[in-house]
């Protein structure tokens, strides 16, 4: 039958009605769909705010007094940020220490779980779906539960926390890496079979030149992502910047001044690492264009 | 009508246009050729101002285009239609909705991100379909239809924008002789049913000698030939492509007859 309408040419007219038939059922499905995102976001907005235990439009002016009373205060006292930046900067370091230290074995335990855990390139086809729900688990438990009960083991410091964030970086990156890696060109890695390597020789010399500044820049996204994650775990206990943070908005007015130096500081660390980070990112991608030149 | 003066694109130190000067006093279908790398494209696209001039102007009507911003240039880019080499659809989006896509300069963005267009829009938007011999495919993906199919897709778009002149940038360089033919056929139509001007980079000389009232010759950013197809001899075309005696215009054609010519002037 569709071919029959394909031989007779429809008339002009026919096409037009037909098309604006679709047009138009198109546009009654885009309004039902807007009508009930519209009413979904009332609802659950009204909802949530009827179990809230204040009113929210009631508290909302209290809302920004936090803000407000912290950026007076620090500013009142703005001679004396060099002074906090000079004493706070051993506890930074040791902030970025953490997430670093993290980052770099999460990465390495990445690729090894994304190799294992993408179609086409696994070692072990069949546990595919194993590793996947591995690195599932590993997403789903956030690092402050994990910090929780290694500082409850091993007491605090900052290696409970570091295990903590690697763990949760190792869930994280290895799903973005095996998206990456799916994204490989399978034919240098067929090519690297037929001359007899091995399963690591093949990855090691056929996949990571291919994906190396993929998953640079995705572990570069996660160092500063471990930044903010090690700060906060220094709240339970895991030292660094965290911590002194937690003294400072704990003990309320008088320490604002210290809690806006170090929201500073994190900042411009954030800011310090975005920069070198996409510096040697272009570096990596051009540096291999000018390989070829 | 159309004036072009003294226009220069320069890309750090080369120039890719230089010095270029030419006008147009009536409508006209204008076909420019060159080697690949003489300007042709650069210059379509500063006059579309997808690019902008180094020095030098464009004047339309009394209007000069190169010094156009913001609103002022989308408005000048909607009356100059542009059609691509690789056509430049939408290729997700379904035929009629990237023919549609013409007006977007006189519609408001809400009412096109929702793709509310006017019923007169739509039916208009298939009658150039029509026009095309392409109404058929107006409901399908535009990926889903062959090359020679989607550049008439993008001449439909061009229509749409009811624009007074049409840019066309190596319009048939992807699509094979029958399919070029097609397309050349429709764009000289264009040009002689709606009288609307039409300037095309053309990459073959019996393409340009047969369709063009008017034949530019670009080498290296200057204009190097301007005059009538017959002016344009195999001698004139070797100067255009800097090209030696050996240079023969049958091994390049792409017309389905050369193959009859190219075979009597090659020896047995």
């Amino acid at each position: 039958m569709a071919d029959l309408t394909q031989d007779t040419p429809r008339s002009l007219n026919d096409i037009q009605s037909s098309y604006m038939a679709e047009v138009s059922r198109k546009r009654l499905y885009s309004g039902i769909m807007l009508l009930i995102f519209v009413l979904l976001m009332v609802s659950g907005f009204n909802l949530a705010a009827d179990r809230n235990g204040g009113s929210f439009w009631g508290g909302i002016d209290n809302f920004f007094d936090l803000p407000v009373e912290m950026v007076s205060e620090a500013a009142s006292k703005v001679d004396q940020f060099p002074a906090h930046f000079a004493t706070f900067f051993p506890a930074l370091i040791e902030t970025v220490n953490i997430a670093a230290v993290a980052t770099l074995v999460g990465a390495l335990g990445a690729i090894v779980m994304s190799l294992l855990a993408t179609r086409g390139l696994a070692r072990y086809p069949r546990l595919i779906g194993v590793f996947r729900r591995v690195l599932d688990i590993m997403r789903a438990v956030p690092e402050l539960v994990i910090a929780l009960i290694l500082i409850f083991v091993l007491g605090g410091g900052p290696v409970p926390a570091m295990i903590a964030i690697a763990f949760h970086t190792v869930g994280a990156l290895g799903k973005l890496f095996s998206e990456v890696n799916e994204n490989a060109s399978l034919k240098p890695i067929e090519g690297l079979e037929s001359v007899g390597a091995n399963w690591s020789q093949r990855m090691a010399l056929g996949v990571v030149p291919q994906v190396a500044p993929n998953w640079l820049s995705y572990a570069l996204l996660r160092f500063e992502i471990n930044i903010r994650a090690s700060a906060i775990l220094g709240f339970v206990g895991a030292g660094g910047l965290g911590y002194e943070l937690k003294v400072a908005i704990q003990w309320g007015q008088g320490k604002y001044d210290e809690a806006a130096a170090m929201f500073i500081m994190l900042f411009l660390t954030i800011v310090f690492f975005d920069q070198i980070s996409s510096h040697y990112r272009n570096k990596l991608v051009h540096g291999t264009n000018k390989g070829t030149e | 009508m159309l004036r072009i003066d003294r226009l220069t694109k320069r890309f750090g130190k080369n120039a890719a246009v230089e010095d270029v000067t030419f006008s147009v006093d009536k409508p006209a279908m204008i076909g420019i050729i060159g080697a690949s790398g003489a300007g042709k494209s650069t210059l379509l696209r500063m006059m579309n101002r997808l690019a902008d001039a180094t020095e030098g102007a464009i004047w339309f009507q009394d209007r000069e285009i190169t010094g156009l911003t913001g609103s002022a240039r989308r408005k000048w880019q909607s009356e100059c239609a542009m059609i691509f080499q690789q056509f430049n659809l939408v290729p997700r989006m379904d035929v009629a909705s990237n023919v549609l896509h013409g007006t977007l300069n006189r519609r408001s963005t809400l009412a096109t991100l929702f793709n509310l267009y006017p019923t007169e829009d739509i039916h208009k938007a298939i009658e150039i379909l029509d026009r095309l011999g392409i109404a058929e495919h107006a409901p399908k993906r535009a990926e889903a239809l062959s090359g020679g199919q989607q550049q008439r897709v993008a001449i439909a778009r061009a229509l749409m924008q009811d624009p007074q002149i049409i840019l066309a940038d190596e319009p048939i360089a992807s699509l094979d002789p029958m399919n070029a033919q097609i397309v050349m056929d429709a764009l000289r139509r264009i040009h002689e049913e709606d009288g609307r001007m039409v300037i095309a980079n053309l990459h073959t000389l019996d393409t340009a000698r047969r369709y063009c009232d008017r034949v530019i010759g670009m080498r290296k950013g200057r204009v190097v030939f301007d005059g009538t197809p017959d002016q344009l001899t195999t001698g004139a075309a070797r100067d255009i492509y800097g090209a030696g005696a050996g240079f023969s215009e049958a091994a390049t054609s792409t017309d389905i007859n050369a193959l009859e010519m190219g075979q009597e002037i090659l020896p047995a």
